[in-house]
């Protein structure tokens, strides 16, 4: 069961603690630019790409997958921080399901991340890319919903942290990676074959492949998608759906 | 159905057992609590007070043995259980990022207190916890004392019948303790609420209807304050005069009493010290000095009734039970 007024009174906490804190919101739009602008900008020199997309054009949409992903993680650890500092105990013991608590801090990570990669996506036409009205609006929806599968994803690794001390452990060796192994800064056909497996079971690859097929819509050479985007939406409310469940689950556990 | 009975009895809780893996935190445990009373969980660290409440809010689930907290049962109806209670824990439950009533609001919210009622609750959680001025300041900027006054005023939001104060003074000054008291004392009145409390401060447990002390997690004496305190066998006299041997001497031949010296005083123990002191200054012999009285505190109680103080350690084997459940629960909560 699923209780609307925990959902609600959980992102509006959210939102208003991540209007109030500006330093925040700076960090987590400074990251990906740094990537696209820096980064991107200088590869695009040294990568010839054909016909297709630059390379700052290509890794745009991967760009917008790791704001999506940093803020969505980053939203969910803050449950780490809830435990460490007595307010989760606040909210497990009212008269709410841990559903109402997961699908709240979920939907959190999805409306901050959502916004943040709105942000982003208003850097296009410096990057020199024509985006029309649907296109952004598809976009805007697969930003939602990977948010969505991310921020579930992050409630789960959460459950499994007592304190902030696990944070630079979650960033370093799951985060980077799953960042790393999406597809974002290269195609996943020109992976290796080992690396591709751990591509294909990551959440992002779909979110940002989806993003691809958005942005790319005519693109058939090396830099296009790598899966259909039907497969796309699919994965990700899959993964959503199957991450919600697992960390109800591990919320419900009593000593 | 709720019989007549139980309508008189507001948390029922009846040989409650909980297990950590070796460590047994309770042993076997059955009380009862009146509506509008305060009721005192009394013991040193490590006790069992704590996992008695997390029981009985339904945090955790018991080995064996039931609770009911107005007529709900806390392992099997845990919805009815919350909405009918109001806590503050030991460490405190806020979210000091936002403001006062940022935090009374989303308690509102949370137990669905209805729309129309919502802001006139807050309003008045404010004035109640003295924090009106103060509504729109981060929580972070308040004092220890400040904290638990709003603590308190957020658990009563929903207009719970029983509400939890789980060590409500620890980490207080002198000062924000008293007023905490004075406040505490107002609730059953005011809010038509029941009070479960616990302290290892002797002294605070004197504000309950009732007490239950608890020792390694078995309840070891139960009653009013002065029913506990009469454990003691009644007040203490120290007597300084010229001769206190030949005094006691006296004592003893007049009035029966078993009279002793210890560092230049003689002491006794009597029923109704304050009848007794005038006598004494008129029947014996030799001149007095000084006379003073102590009336028996609840901590001679539990002096008395487990051979230790309640604060001299005991709390470093009590820390030692906390950290053994601490670590079991880290092993085998995440499965």
């Amino acid at each position: 069961m699923i209780e609307a007024n925990a959902v609600y009174v959980i992102v509006a906490r959210e939102f208003k603690k991540f209007v109030r804190e500006r330093s925040r919101l700076v960090s987590t739009i400074a990251r990906p630019l740094v990537w696209l602008f820096l980064v991107g900008g200088g590869m695009s020199r040294l990568v010839p790409t054909g016909t297709g997309p630059s390379y700052i054009q290509f890794i745009f949409p991967g760009i917008l997958g790791m704001t999506i992903l940093f803020s969505s993680i980053f939203s969910s650890i803050s449950i780490i921080w809830d435990k460490e500092f007595g307010f989760m105990k606040e909210i497990l013991v009212a008269p709410i399901s841990r559903f109402s608590v997961v699908v709240g801090k979920a939907t959190s990570g999805m409306v901050l991340s959502t916004i943040q990669a709105v942000i982003i996506l208003a850097f296009f036409p410096l990057v020199g890319l024509k985006i029309g009205v649907f296109q952004a609006l598809g976009i805007v929806f697969v930003c939602m919903v990977l948010s969505f599968a991310i921020a579930a994803f992050g409630i789960l690794l959460a459950s499994f942290y007592e304190s902030y001390e696990s944070f630079s452990v979650i960033m370093n060796f799951i985060v980077m990676p799953m960042f790393f192994l999406s597809g974002a800064m290269y195609p996943v056909k020109m992976m290796p074959a080992l690396l591709r497996v751990f591509t294909k079971l990551n959440p992002l690859t779909y979110g940002i492949d989806a993003l691809k097929h958005l942005i790319f819509p005519n693109e058939t050479g090396a830099l296009s998608a790598d899966f259909s985007l039907f497969v796309d939406i699919g994965v990700i409310l899959a993964a959503s759906i199957v991450f919600v469940a697992l960390a109800g689950k591990a919320f419900e556990r009593k000593g | 159905m709720i019989s007549g009975k139980l309508l008189h009895i507001m948390i029922r809780v009846e040989n409650l057992v909980k297990r950590f893996g070796p460590v047994t935190a309770v042993d076997g445990i059955s009380f009862a609590v009146a509506p509008k009373t305060i009721f005192g969980f009394l013991g040193p660290n490590g006790a069992g007070k704590t996992t008695t409440i997390s029981i009985l809010c339904t945090l955790l689930a018991p080995t064996s043995g039931e609770a009911f907290i107005n007529g709900h049962d806390c392992a099997a109806e845990s919805a009815a259980v919350r909405r009918s209670i109001g806590i503050v824990f030991q460490d405190s439950s806020l979210d000091k990022d936002l403001t006062a009533r940022e935090n009374l609001l989303f308690h509102a919210y949370l137990y669905r207190v209805d729309a129309s009622e919502r802001n006139r609750r807050v309003e008045d959680a404010l004035k109640f916890a003295d924090l009106h001025e103060r509504a729109d300041d981060l929580v972070k900027r308040f004092s220890g004392g400040m904290k638990r006054r709003l603590e308190v005023a957020r658990g009563l939001i929903h207009r719970p019948k029983v509400l939890f104060l789980d060590e409500p003074t620890l980490g207080l000054d002198p000062q924000s303790r008293s007023n905490l008291w004075e406040f505490i004392t107002r609730l059953p009145k005011e809010h038509d609420v029941t009070i479960f409390m616990t302290t290892h401060y002797m002294e605070e447990a004197e504000v309950c209807s009732r007490i239950a002390i608890i020792d390694k997690g078995r309840i070891i004496a139960s009653g009013t304050p002065g029913e506990l305190k009469k454990i003691v066998g009644g007040d203490v006299i120290y007597l300084r005069t010229e001769d206190n041997k030949k005094a006691a001497e006296e004592i003893r031949r007049l009035f029966q009493i078993e009279a002793a010296e210890k560092e230049g005083e003689i002491f006794l123990s009597v029923p109704r010290g304050d009848s007794v002191i005038p006598e004494l200054i008129r029947e014996i012999g030799e001149r007095v000095l000084s006379v003073r009285m102590q009336r028996p505190t609840l901590n001679d109680v539990f002096l008395k009734l487990t051979g230790k103080e309640i604060r001299e350690e005991t709390a470093a084997s009590g820390d030692d039970i906390k950290e053994a459940v601490r670590s079991y629960r880290r092993r085998h909560d995440r499965g």
